[in-house]
């Protein structure tokens, strides 16, 4: 194999660059122009205050979960396990229950989410059948100081959710008929 | 007698604690983080506030609390001195960093004495006729002066060195050696680059040289020393911003090399009097500059009675004595924060020298110029 060599010229510097002072006034005046546009305007500061002000999060910002209800208010999860089977983390706990309405199969008894260990990946939402889980509260997992106040139970997953527009069990028959 | 020693302890306290240590301590905050943040686009410390004020709660103040937070924090942190240390050294020193940096502003002039009688203004000098010159300026109006500055400038680098040595910490012991390589060679092109403009004004007396400062060339270009020694200038700022021990010049501090250098193994409030008598160097060679060559306490055109536009007898625009005097100072603070603010504003500009660049410039530039530029210097002078 050749060797090939390329030749880099060094770089010609002039008896004026190399006095340093003109040079050194270039950059002053770049600092000094930041300086003076930042002390007056704040134009080219993008930092955001954050407490105070909050960033728009994009529309698909995965935030707390949140389980829907159905029409009537009931929970919508039909306990299928999809969701805990999917989630990487382990995080999901459903101990499924008999439900006495005849056209819901089963219902979660129990529904639990730890949310610190719960790693936002959106599975879930994903393999969730029936629309009944999702992560679009927009709402920051926020810090805990004990490790029972992360556990999520039903009715804290459901206070922030809503009805959903899904047909439940995908066929407009069954839904009717469950009303 | 009496009246003398009260109002040169008035002096002392003006001049130390409502001009020097303030602003030396206040660029901690605003020149280091404040004026870094806005050059580099960021917003810079606001969080901390007032909130025992009330009123004052809600309002980040330019970030001021902030520098109030440290002072307290410095002062309830532990002190910790290093196994093997020299403990009585190492307590002392700080105090050996603040001493020359306080003890230097001995000399500066804030302003001409103060005349008890009448003003003429005669070849661009005011003449205090029927009355007496009284020294409320500057806190001692030393014929020897600017050698006094030297003097003490050289003894600043005892606090580095000993800090350094006392700690028993290689890092220390690096940051004492280099701030001492560094003084040596700096002090030396320092000393000759002034010597261009001690031979012009021939006096070593800061006021007196201010006062020459006054002269109109041709009658409107003052002569401030930057006009007469531009080269010297330049020479004069760099040497000094080395001999503060500032970037791009940080050797002995050297973040990015040894830790903190010489003051590494130094916490607590004997830390902050180390950084606080850094800064309050850096505010004396602001002090400095402005009255060798930007003039001092001289606004441009303005004499004892006013403006003069010329060398003329009258003055164009009449003003008060006091009037003068106010902005006399005003002038002398305004010049000496302009070129504090240039030297952070060169710290954030310019990328820090390697320590064998250092020595090149200090020994192979900034000598041979000042050499030259005394020479020069004394030949015009002589001709002239």
């Amino acid at each position: 194999m050749a060797v090939t060599v390329t030749k880099i010229p060094r770089p010609d510097r002039s008896l004026w660059v190399q006095s340093y002072v003109p040079e050194v006034m270039r950059g002053l005046s770049i600092t000094s122009k930041q300086f003076f546009k930042n002390l007056f305007t704040k134009k080219d500061v993008v930092t955001i205050q954050y407490p105070e002000v909050k960033r728009d999060y994009p529309e698909r910002y995965r935030g707390l979960h949140r389980l829907m209800y159905r029409d009537d208010g009931q929970v919508r999860c039909v306990a299928c396990m999809c969701c805990s089977t999917a989630c990487p983390a382990n995080c999901i706990h459903i101990e499924a229950a008999e439900h006495d309405d005849t056209s819901i199969e089963k219902y979660p008894a129990v529904f639990v989410i730890d949310e610190l260990r719960c790693i936002v990946c959106g599975m879930c939402v994903e393999a969730c059948p029936c629309d009944a889980i999702r992560m679009d509260s927009g709402i920051h997992t926020h810090p805990f100081y004990e490790r029972d106040t992360a556990f999520f139970d039903k009715p804290a997953l459901l206070e922030l959710g809503g009805p959903s527009v899904a047909h439940q069990g995908g066929d407009m028959k069954g839904v009717q008929g469950h009303h | 007698m009496l009246t003398d020693i009260l109002l040169i302890l008035l002096k002392i306290v003006a001049v130390v604690l409502l001009f020097a240590m303030p602003i030396g301590s206040l660029m901690t905050l605003l020149g280091d983080r404040k004026q870094s943040s806005m050059i580099q686009n960021r917003v810079g410390p606001n969080r901390a506030r007032l909130s025992i004020i009330p009123g004052l709660g809600r309002l980040p103040l330019v970030g001021i609390p902030h520098f109030l937070a440290d002072g307290l924090k410095m002062i309830f942190k532990e002190d910790a001195i290093p196994d093997g240390a020299d403990r009585t050294w190492h307590n002392i020193v700080p105090a050996m960093a603040l001493f020359p940096a306080i003890v230097m502003w001995a000399v500066i002039p804030f302003h001409d004495h103060y005349c008890t009688g009448e003003i003429v203004v005669q070849n661009y000098r005011d003449i205090c006729v029927e009355g007496q010159t009284r020294n409320f300026f500057s806190i001692a109006n030393l014929d020897a002066g600017l050698l006094y500055v030297f003097a003490i400038s050289g003894v600043s680098v005892y606090g580095a060195a000993i800090a350094g040595w006392a700690s028993n910490a290689k890092y220390s012991l690096i940051g004492g050696l280099r701030s001492s390589a560094q003084m040596i060679s700096y002090e030396v092109s320092m000393a000759l680059s002034v010597a261009g403009a001690i031979l012009i004004y021939g006096t070593l007396n800061l006021n007196e040289m201010v006062v020459q400062q006054g002269h109109l060339i041709g009658g409107w270009l003052p002569m401030w020393g930057i006009v007469v020694q531009p080269l010297a200038f330049f020479i004069f700022l760099g040497a000094m911003m080395a001999e503060t021990k500032r970037a791009p010049f940080d050797m002995p501090e050297g973040e990015s090399e040894i830790v903190a250098g010489y003051f590494t193994e130094f916490s607590s409030m004997k830390f902050a009097v180390i950084q606080l008598s850094e800064y309050v160097a850096t505010v004396f060679v602001g002090a400095l500059i402005a009255t060798i060559f930007l003039g001092g306490w001289q606004v441009p055109y303005l004499y004892g009675d006013g403006f003069h536009f010329g060398n003329t007898p009258t003055a164009a625009l009449e003003l008060p004595y006091w009037a003068v005097i106010a902005l006399r100072i005003g002038a002398f603070s305004f010049k000496t924060i302009f070129i504090l603010w240039l030297q952070f504003m060169l710290r954030w500009t310019l990328p820090r020298f390697r320590y064998d660049q250092v020595m090149n410039l200090g020994w192979k530039i900034f000598l041979p110029l000042s050499l030259a530029n005394l020479v020069i210097t004394a030949f015009v002078v002589a001709i002239l």
